[in-house]
């Protein structure tokens, strides 16, 4: 038997390339734990019926020792809404219901490269719209650590899946805290990247001057190893770019916006569990400062404008003409209107309108341009506190996981969860989300997370900041 | 206040079927969500530049196109109606 709860990328690249155990041997474990585990969870939308098969393949590079990366045999959960070719993919849409995808993501293709096992495809809100997975039209996934309990989202699939050795590593998307707010109420690391250091070609588009993909895995390392595979500038997305890695300095400043943290409303254990990060940095001497990001004030506004508008514009390709679900009607246009109100959800719907009316003329001024207006100062403010800093410290979530059900009848509400990670995004700077404490609920241990964040192309300072607290 | 006839112009513009009971929903919803974004108006800053935003567009040669006819049936397979190399819809000049 593996040991999968101890298991990380690390030590499983060691016990493959020894021959402890093959990458079929392993795929195997992963496949009878999700047999076990996924009908309560609710993570996988689809295991793959040829993961054995790949994982063969798998083993004769390792056997051959050819090709053999860090990732040969390492099985990966993958986010809904990545494509991989020839198989379904949906964004946890009804609207997809059936599609397959006709090429492979951009990060697919660099871990096919690198001799990944797909297990198969996890659980998300609804075109990565939402903050518990409770948006998804295949249902909710469930908290590994307390099932009555959201994971996050939207790649809650993923935060679940590797919190519960359902697989090894996952990719997830982050638009406004999706991969780090899911990483902390699962207890897991979740990385955003820098934006467009991660190719988004492949990516069903939700706000894409925000969206980004990031790996969610058990440690800070192995997040280093899925980043360094699927970064780098790609021809087919032009927002990509490269990012140099720096070499981090010894001694951090890390940054802590006070002003932001007093503002209230913030899970006493979540502020405990960030004191605790603030005071592992200091034992070890590194220097803690006061940071002021005063436009921080309006980040979630100024995202959800932005958020609507993409996503009105992103989602109107979906008219049942070319590709997903259509309705029958008795003329085009009412094959659209019956088609759109079937396969969204609500959420996407509320969004579709919301963003529709935001862009409106004249609305377009008040909304969206304030809102582009106020992102570049938001951005500018990052960028004199990087001047001084060389990371930044925040909870990731002000609350750890809540009920399925809490927040679902208020969307206002659930906006109000992203406070953290959306500023984050509006900046277009990567942030990590890392176990720094955890409390106790109603008998269940709950993991909270803190955020760590650099400037642009800062990864390599962020992710050794991340490993003095992964410790 | 946004009320339910604008709702309904939204919606119409943006291809969505309502029912009556989401009308209902959504207005309320709708109207709260608006009502937070509006503090939007009130934010003092001096704009850094006089454009929306200060990204730059990326350009690039139109050059290293596939192959005609390369992916047209793998597209075309994913439509809900086809017929030969083309997507099926309904008459649209009556």
């Amino acid at each position: 038997m593996i040991d999968l709860s101890s298991l990380t990328i690390e030590k499983a690249h060691k016990d493959l390339l020894s021959g402890t155990y093959s990458a079929v041997d392993l795929a195997q474990a992963y496949l009878t734990r999700i047999e076990k585990l996924n009908p309560e969870l609710n993570v996988y939308l689809e295991v793959f019926s040829d993961v054995i098969a790949q994982a063969e393949v798998a083993d004769r590079r390792l056997k051959a020792k050819k090709e053999v990366t860090m990732l040969t045999g390492i099985p990966f959960a993958i986010k809904d809404n990545i494509l991989i070719k020839g198989r379904k993919v949906g964004a946890a849409s009804k609207i997809l219901e059936g599609y397959t995808a006709t090429y492979d993501a951009t990060v697919i293709k660099k871990l096919k490269d690198a001799g990944v096992i797909f297990l198969g495809r996890v659980n998300m809100d609804e075109f990565a719209m939402g903050g518990s997975t409770e948006n998804s039209a295949y249902g909710v996934t469930r908290n590994p650590h307390d099932t009555t309990r959201v994971p996050g989202g939207t790649s809650g699939g993923s935060a679940a899946a590797v919190a519960a050795d359902l697989c090894l590593a996952a990719l997830g998307s982050d638009t406004g805290g999706s991969i780090r707010q899911p990483a902390s109420f699962c207890g897991v690391v979740g990385l955003k990247p820098t934006y467009g250091s991660v190719s988004r070609s492949g990516l069903i588009a939700a706000v894409s001057s925000l969206d980004v993909i990031g790996p969610i895995t058990k440690t800070v390392s192995d997040a280093e190893t899925v980043y360094r595979v699927i970064q780098g500038k790609d021809p087919l997305d032009s927002t990509s770019i490269d990012t140099e890695v720096k070499t981090p300095v010894k001694t951090l400043k890390i940054g802590v916006p006070k002003e932001f943290l007093s503002g209230g409303g913030i899970d006493p254990a979540v502020l405990n569990a960030f004191n605790a990060g603030v005071e592992t940095f200091k034992a070890l001497g590194h220097t803690i400062v006061d940071v002021s990001l005063p436009s921080l004030a309006y980040a979630l506004p100024t995202y959800y404008v932005v958020n609507f508008a993409e996503v009105s514009s992103n989602l109107a390709r979906f008219d049942g003409v070319r590709f997903g679900l259509r309705k029958e009607g008795k003329t085009v246009l009412d094959e659209y209107v019956k088609t759109r109100a079937e396969g969204f959800g609500a959420e996407a719907r509320r969004r579709i309108m919301l963003g529709t009316y935001v862009l409106s003329s004249g609305y377009y001024d008040a909304y969206y341009h304030r809102a582009c207006q106020v992102r570049d100062q938001i951005r500018a403010d990052f960028k004199k506190v990087f001047d001084t800093v060389d990371v930044v410290l925040t909870p990731t979530a002000p609350t750890p996981a809540f009920k399925i059900g809490e927040k679902s009848s208020n969307p206002l509400e659930m906006y109000l969860a992203d406070i953290f990670t959306v500023p984050i995004n509006l900046a277009g700077v990567p942030a990590i989300s890392i176990p720094s404490g955890e409390v106790v609920v109603d008998g269940k241990k709950l993991p909270i997370g803190v955020q760590l964040v650099a400037t642009h192309g800062g990864e390599g300072t962020l992710l050794s900041a991340a490993k003095i607290l992964g410790k | 206040m946004i009320s339910k006839t604008e709702i309904e112009k939204l919606a119409s513009l943006a291809r969505i079927d309502v029912t009556s009971a989401e009308k209902d929903s959504f207005t309320k919803q709708i109207d709260a969500i608006l009502g937070y974004v509006d503090q939007l108006k009130q934010v003092v800053i001096a704009p850094i530049s006089d454009t929306a935003s200060t990204a730059v567009n990326v350009f690039r040669e139109d050059v290293g196109a596939h192959s005609s006819l390369e992916h047209t049936d793998a597209l075309l397979s994913e439509a809900p109606d086809r017929e030969g190399q083309y997507v099926k819809v309904q008459k649209i000049i009556a």
